[in-house]
């Protein structure tokens, strides 16, 4: 065991005994100190998806070409028609490069790498996790994927100027070479692949860590639900990221080594990649939620002071719609000329994840019913979560109808839907399992004046920001367009209002994370939130030892959960 | 949300526009101009109330939670963790929902997609003939179309290209027997020389499509190099325009006026400015915009087409209004 070799390296002294600053961080096998690193590694992807939301917002505060217009003009020199083509493009490369950005190295990193690694071994009652030096090169690969990632926006790719700008979905031939023949494309294709086998080699240690590694006694019908939302989050992984890296493949060797696997000249179909890309896709979306519920069904009990309800209908829950994520993916794919029938299958089957995704709400709501409710941080944080997944996943009814979605697909309607379950449902999960465990992580406490201030700010801020953007497109506002008719002016306006009041929210955000640095308000127990907190993280100390549980817990028959 | 609603249902009975245009701080669907759109629009209708209700639900059960066991009202937690009776209504309620809304949905989804018999629309229109149906009955007029079979589709293949329209009417053809083709650019680019008051900003094109009203259309699309997608809000049709592919649409605008549609999948540098502008003329206009067109004077064909005319009286829609 790893643990072992460390013990070797620094033989003489106690178990909490630290390697040094560059053996903890840079060959960190500790899985409390991964955790961090992708933590960290996700604010920092985190401000620059986040900055390029803004340049989005700021752009369409007003129809004409406007700060993109300035972008090109004032730091690229350029001038003229010369410098449309550029804005156009450059408008194109940074909402490709904020989706990507958000979901590969902002949501995944954070939820799965950050929270994932940190408290799946604590929940359990594990030492670390199965494989600590497999899940030092899932961290540092991410890293390396971040930076391909960013290196391909800066290198030429369509014929506007450098960087891909063909939406975060790649589809071809727009990704192929007759529409992006430059670098950035394959720069891409490779942070993916790298990206992707992070994932993968991540998503194999919590699968095994969660199968092998639980402490005596909790089976997995007592394992916590964030455990449980890891197992499956870890299992979609394992299975849609190779379909993902298969279809990379083939546009990578389209692109470089004369295959026609997507270009219809030589009998190929893009209309395959697609299916593949939705067939990871779909799954991907489950990826991104799964952490969150598991974080709020934890925060939902602890602040109601109540067992969570309805455990094993909670956690067959997040397996029903792990499995039926698995066959609803050409929902994404409504106007491509599919069979009607073969729409019709997958409107029913679309439909079907409503109803355990439904059995989570209620059963949120249940756990609360009865409960002493706290209101404390997390908690605020839990409940905005519960409404805002709820308008994010209503709205996927309706466009879960082929007949509807015909209406508004690729419209802002499809963006308002996916932006409040993810945006707001995904990273509100984010946020509340940051201040439950924030003292925990770092064994000092926050200010609740200030998360309460970023709680409400990015509570309005974001409704003010994707509420109008259902009305946009109703109206038929299509989605990726750097400019608009007058007559979509007023909401998106609107919009840009609320996306100053999320930066607002950010800002304190950060103020927050400071202030917490300087004053150190160290922490006085192990467990600040009391009788509700019944996870095995909350009977260690707050930070825990560099290495905790060398005696496993044994969990009783009666608790786990 | 009470406000959006209410608004959508007022739009139901919203008479069509003439110009179908984004409305500026407008929270709802552009006026249906198709069958199809209607039909849409109701069912949107429908689950608009659906998910307004739902949401309202849980809402109301999350404010209720949040006073009544807050920390201050209710000191002591009850233990409960289960309640078969509860887990059964949330899983079989919200079930039992979902097979409604596809019993609406599936109907729905194959009429807008299966390209419609005309034979078997005339002959029902026929039929109600037959039986004496007027006017005044809402099964003759939205199934008047006796001479449907007879008439036929209007045939027009719409291909994306980087970054404009190719519009071809397959049946219109000129003295050499080849096909009416040509192609259909956006008027603005997003630069400071883009015209001025030459119709909706993004929207108005050089050349526009045009068709007769009251016709079934059957529309196939095509792109030449990367993936476009035809749509016009207004007639609820969206589908995309794929290299290597030929996708099939159909539908029916009733009313003569102007539509604006716009690229619907992203196709690189000027995806936002390949508009998409369908200007529905009556019959003898149109044939009037198709001679001109055969001549190659496309600007007389589309100032022939610059003025809409209204129905002449004696034709099926403007009788039963």
């Amino acid at each position: 065991m790893p643990m072992d070799e460390i013990a070797l390296d620094h033989s003489h002294d106690a178990h909490d005994h630290k390697p040094g600053f560059v053996t903890r961080w840079f060959f960190s096998t500790n899985h409390k100190d991964i955790g961090t690193l992708y933590l960290v590694f996700a604010i920092i992807a985190g401000i620059v998806g986040y900055g390029l939301s803004g340049l989005i917002r700021w752009e369409l505060a007003a129809p004409g070409i406007g700060p993109m217009l300035w972008i090109q003009t004032s730091f690229f020199g350029l001038e003229g028609d010369a410098a449309i083509t550029a804005a156009k493009h450059f408008y194109n490369v940074v909402i490709s490069y904020h989706g990507l950005v958000m979901i590969f190295f902002m949501v995944m990193p954070a939820l799965i790498g950050g929270f994932g690694n940190w408290f799946v071994p604590l929940m359990i009652g594990a030492p670390d996790m199965a494989f600590p030096r497999m899940n030092n090169i899932s961290f540092w690969l991410t890293v390396v994927a971040f930076i391909l990632a960013c290196i391909s926006m800066v290198v030429p790719g369509g014929p506007g100027g450098n960087g891909f700008g063909g939406g975060w979905t790649l589809y071809p031939p727009l990704s192929s070479t007759i529409g992006h023949p430059g670098p950035s494309m394959d720069l891409l294709i490779l942070s993916l692949h790298t990206a992707g086998i992070a994932s993968i080699l991540g998503a194999i240690n919590f699968i095994v860590t969660i199968l092998n590694m639980r402490a005596p006694g909790m089976t997995l019908h007592k394992m916590p639900l964030f455990a449980w939302s890891m197992l499956v989050t870890a299992v979609l992984l394992l299975l849609a990221l190779p379909v993902l890296a298969g279809a990379l493949t083939m546009l990578l060797t389209d692109r470089n080594f004369g295959s026609q696997f997507f270009i219809p000249n030589g009998g190929g179909d893009p209309v395959m990649f697609q299916h593949l890309f939705w067939f990871f896709g779909h799954p991907e979306v489950y990826i991104m939620i799964l952490p969150a519920f598991g974080i709020v069904s934890h925060i939902v009990s602890t602040f109601s002071k109540k067992p969570i309800f309805g455990y094993l209908g909670m956690a067959y829950a997040m397996v029903s719609i792990g499995v039926i994520g698995f066959v609803v993916w050409a929902h994404h794919m409504y106007t491509v000329g599919m069979n009607v029938d073969l729409k019709a299958y997958f409107v029913a089957a679309t439909m079907v994840i409503a109803v355990p995704t439904g059995i989570k709400i209620f059963s949120w709501i249940a756990t609360m019913w009865g409960g002493s409710i706290d209101f404390k941080l997390p908690m605020l944080w839990a409940i905005g979560f519960i409404f805002l997944f709820t308008v994010g996943g209503v709205t996927g009814v309706v466009l879960a109808n082929a007949g509807v979605d015909h209406a508004l697909h690729d419209t802002y309607y499809v963006v308002a839907h996916f932006h409040y379950v993810l945006s707001l449902g995904a990273v509100f999960g984010l946020f509340a399992g940051w201040y439950y465990w924030f003292e925990k992580m770092f064994g000092v406490k926050y200010n609740s004046i200030l998360g309460g201030l970023h709680f409400w700010l990015m509570f309005i801020g974001s409704n003010v920001l994707f509420f109008p953007q259902h009305f946009l497109g109703l109206q038929g506002m299509p989605r990726r367009y750097i400019d608009y008719n007058e007559g979509f002016s007023t909401w998106h306006y609107v919009s840009s209002i609320g996306y100053v009041i999320t930066l607002a929210a950010t800002i304190i955000f950060f103020i927050l994370i400071a202030e917490a640095a300087i004053r150190r308000r160290k922490a006085t127990s192990g467990n600040p939130w009391g009788e509700g907190a019944t996870t095995l993280e909350w009977t260690l100390p707050s930070p825990p030892p560099f290495h905790q549980f060398n005696e496993l817990p044994v969990v009783n028959t009666k608790g786990g959960h | 949300m009470r406000h959006l609603t209410a608004a959508l249902s007022a739009c139901l009975f919203a008479a069509p526009a003439w110009a179908a245009l984004p409305e500026d701080g407008g929270i709802n669907f552009q006026p249906a101009a198709t069958r199809i759109a209607e039909r849409v629009h109701e069912f949107h209708n429908v689950l608009l109330w659906i998910i307004t209700l739902i949401t309202a639900l849980v809402t109301v059960l999350l404010i209720w939670v949040m006073i009544r066991y807050s920390k201050a009202a209710n000191k002591t937690p009850r233990k409960f963790s289960h309640n078969t009776t509860v887990e059964v209504i949330w899983t079989v309620v919200p079930a039992l929902i979902l097979v409604g809304i596809a019993s609406l949905s599936f109907p729905n989804l194959y009429y807008q997609n299966v390209t419609p018999n005309l034979g078997q629309i005339a002959a029902t229109s026929k039929a109600l003939l037959a039986e004496g149906k007027t006017a005044e009955h809402l099964a003759y007029t939205k199934n008047h179309f006796p001479d449907a079979a007879e008439k036929g589709f209007v045939n027009v293949k719409i291909q994306g290209n980087q970054w404009n329209w190719t519009y071809t009417y397959m049946d219109i053809k000129d003295d050499t027997g080849s096909a009416l083709e040509f192609v259909s650019n956006g008027l603005h680019k997003g630069r400071p020389s883009d015209p001025v008051d030459v119709g909706p900003r993004n929207l108005a094109t050089d050349y526009p499509m045009v068709i007769p009203a009251g016709r079934y259309i059957r529309y196939y699309t095509a792109a030449s190099d990367v993936i476009h997608a035809f749509a016009v809000p207004a007639f609820a049709v969206k589908t995309d325009a794929i290299p290597g592919r030929l996708n099939e649409g159909w539908f029916l605008v009733d009313e003569p006026g102007v539509y604006y549609g716009q690229c619907s999948e992203i196709c690189g540098i000027d995806h936002a400015y390949m508009p998409i502008e369908v200007r529905v003329v009556p019959q003898a206009q149109f044939d009037r915009w198709a001679e001109l067109m055969k001549t190659g004077d496309f600007d007389a064909a589309a100032a022939s087409v610059r003025e809409v005319a209204a129905l002449e009286s004696d034709t099926q829609f403007a009788s039963s209004n």
